[in-house]
């Protein structure tokens, strides 16, 4: 188990490194003049200047790589040169990502317990027109950019509602029922996007936990359903759920950019659009690496809770 | 796919000489083809006859005619300021109302259907190129290359794909050589994956370690005992890959990542210009554009899921 867990760290420190040096070195591939991007197209000469040093371009690339490995053991990550011009870029990320946790938060205390009742109910009411209607209509919503399924929100319930709010974000020093009332469409707009994702996940995953051996033994053994689900098949038939949601609870970190822009709201995502948007070198960086981080212990959280609920794949992935 | 191996197999036991790896070929292929055949007649039946793929051929094969002859649905040009007046309702004068530009927006709806149904096609033909021969080599031959892909595909993988694509755009500039190349780049990750480990399994079957002692090349394994086995998983990937791509250009559109001008009919860039409209009621020149992704999105995922479904029966 220890040896599993260090060489996914290990890994995930390899991968991250990787990412860093290449989203560092950015402004060396990228083509044209990027303090000209930054500085804009009237800068003096003398501004130029200054930006060229700012990103370090002026250094080799082997100076430009220990700088980088000099701002990571400091985590000094650089202020930020145009979203919000000397902020600490690293400063600016925290914030965002704290706005991004919000809507993650709320989402998956949304999302896991309605999909896996829905992949739960169609499990059970397999091939009736419940199963059908509840996969079906899930599927074609999860195949929809979120970006479309919010807009659809913003026309149909946020503008003839009241209650709705076409800002993601309350406004400054309002109470935590006027966040989550603001945070509602945005929810409801992921929602729509995971449900049918993470139902059908569930519904096959118990699907086939139903059909095993073990399940039938203990079905003859004369236990109700529910505590043959409870004591048996739930450990086995919910381990491709939890693995969906690892895989996505970094997506909904990093991934959300078009939802973000559509409800206004300030998360990471939206962050690096602007970053980018400006030619912000130092807050892309960061923001990008902590993206990358926060997927990673996404995955690795998701695969340790599947280790302990299945001792085989511990076995196998030990192994390897 | 189920069958075909066995078919493959009984080839491989037929002609087991190691110096005629064309000679005994033919002959032996040959009622193994027709089992092949009957097994795709039955495979394309399967598929003909379910709802799913004939609503999805439709939507599909709507936006199609839209995107090839737009002048046949739409007397106005995308950009022609029609009669009506800016900010019509829908109905009346203008079907689906017009923008604030006057522009009518069924006309725009018809002539976006362009740009996405060349864009998104053509990236997903290189992904499934590069995605397939890759996934096949590292399936095959495993060993260092192996470890190292894997490695990179989980790099690029544990990156949001939408976050990818920003940076990678806005490295190389917003040109449509780049979005093409980014969105098949971030594609060729997954579809390596799922080739890579069908081709491990096959790897492992009897067809291709016969081939082996008759001494084949691993070219030959690869192109020609492999490949063909696992032609319907590289079709079902086509199919919901080309379900993503248009997923990840209308978002990039939307958030303003695919340059050209701004006022060219693009579903994505419609949305992006009209939604904050919606606030004040306007909400038909961002709501067609927007209903239109998700019809074709929804009519290629139906397509996708008619056809695993019966590459699987």
């Amino acid at each position: 188990m220890l040896r599993f867990i260090l060489r996914r760290l290990v890994l995930a420190i390899v991968t991250l490194a990787f990412l860093l040096v290449i989203v560092t070195l950015i402004p060396n591939i990228a083509p044209g003049d990027p303090a000209r991007k930054i500085a804009g197209g009237t800068a003096s000469p003398e501004r130029l200047i200054e930006v060229t040093e700012a990103l370090g371009l002026r250094d080799s690339v082997a100076t430009q790589l220990w700088k980088l490995v000099k701002s990571v053991v400091t985590l000094d990550f650089g202020d930020s040169f145009s979203v919000a011009t000397g902020e600490p870029a690293l400063s600016l990320v925290l914030t965002a990502l704290g706005n991004s946790a919000k809507l993650v938060i709320l989402s998956l205390i949304v999302i896991v317990p309605l999909s896996i009742l829905g992949g739960l109910v169609t499990a059970y009411k397999k091939d009736t027109w419940i199963d059908r209607l509840i996969i079906n209509v899930g599927i074609a919503f999860s195949a929809i950019p979120d970006f479309v399924a919010g807009v659809f929100l913003l026309a149909f319930l946020a503008v003839p509602v009241d209650f709705f709010k076409v800002q993601g974000a309350a406004p400054p020093d309002s109470g935590i029922l006027t966040e989550i009332q603001h945070l509602l469409l945005p929810v409801i707009a992921v929602l729509l996007v995971y449900f049918g994702y993470i139902a059908r996940v569930t519904r096959a995953g118990t699907i086939s936990a139903l059909d095993s051996d073990y399940a039938r033994t203990a079905f003859m053994r004369g236990l109700s359903t529910p505590q043959v689900f409870r004591k048996h098949v739930a450990r086995n038939a919910l381990q491709p759920t939890v693995a969906v949601l690892g895989t996505q609870l970094g997506y909904l970190f990093g991934g959300m950019v078009a939802l973000e822009k559509v409800f206004g709201y300030q998360g990471v995502g939206n962050l690096i659009l602007k970053a980018v948007d400006k030619a912000d070198y130092p807050v892309l960086r960061t923001g990008v690496l902590a993206v990358a981080i926060i997927y990673m212990l996404a995955t690795l959280s998701a695969d340790l809770l599947i280790a302990y609920m299945n001792p085989r794949t511990r076995q196998s992935l030990g192994d390897n | 796919m189920t069958g075909s191996p066995i078919g493959s197999q009984a080839a491989g036991a037929q002609g087991p000489s190691p110096e005629s790896f064309a000679g005994a070929e033919p002959g032996a292929t040959a009622p193994a083809s027709e089992g092949k055949k009957q097994i795709r007649k039955e495979q394309l039946r399967v598929l003909y006859t379910s709802p799913g793929f004939i609503v999805g051929v439709i939507i599909v094969g709507f936006w199609i005619i839209a995107s090839v002859l737009p002048g046949v649905l739409t007397s106005f040009d995308p950009k022609e300021f029609v009669d009506a007046g800016p900010r019509v309702k829908p109905g009346g004068e203008a079907l689906l109302g017009t923008d604030k530009n006057g522009w009518d927006v069924y006309t725009r709806v018809i002539y976006g259907a362009r740009k996405i149904l060349t864009i998104a096609p053509i990236s997903t033909a290189l992904a499934i190129a590069v995605g397939t021969f890759l996934g096949l080599i590292m399936g095959y031959y495993k060993g260092w290359v192996d470890e190292i892909l894997s490695r990179i595909i989980e790099a690029i993988l544990s990156i949001p794909v939408i976050l990818m694509a920003i940076v990678i755009i806005f490295t190389f500039g917003r040109t449509t050589t780049v979005i093409i190349g980014t969105i098949a780049l971030l594609f060729v990750p997954a579809i390596t994956r799922t080739i890579r480990s069908a081709a491990i399994a096959e790897s492992d079957l009897d067809y291709v370690m016969s081939a082996k002692m008759r001494g084949e090349s691993g070219f030959f394994i690869v192109t020609r005992e492999i490949l063909p086995n696992v032609v319907g998983l590289v079709v079902v990937e086509g199919t919901v890959r080309l379900g993503y791509a248009i997923f990840t250009y209308t978002t990039l559109a939307f958030l303003g990542f695919v340059g050209g001008d701004i006022t060219d009919a693009d579903w994505g860039i419609d949305v992006s210009q009209n939604y904050e409209q919606i606030a004040r009621d306007i909400w038909w020149p961002s709501i067609f554009p927007a209903a239109a992704i998700a019809s074709l999105v929804i009519g290629v995922n139906l397509i996708a899921d008619s056809i695993d479904k019966a590459v699987k029966s």
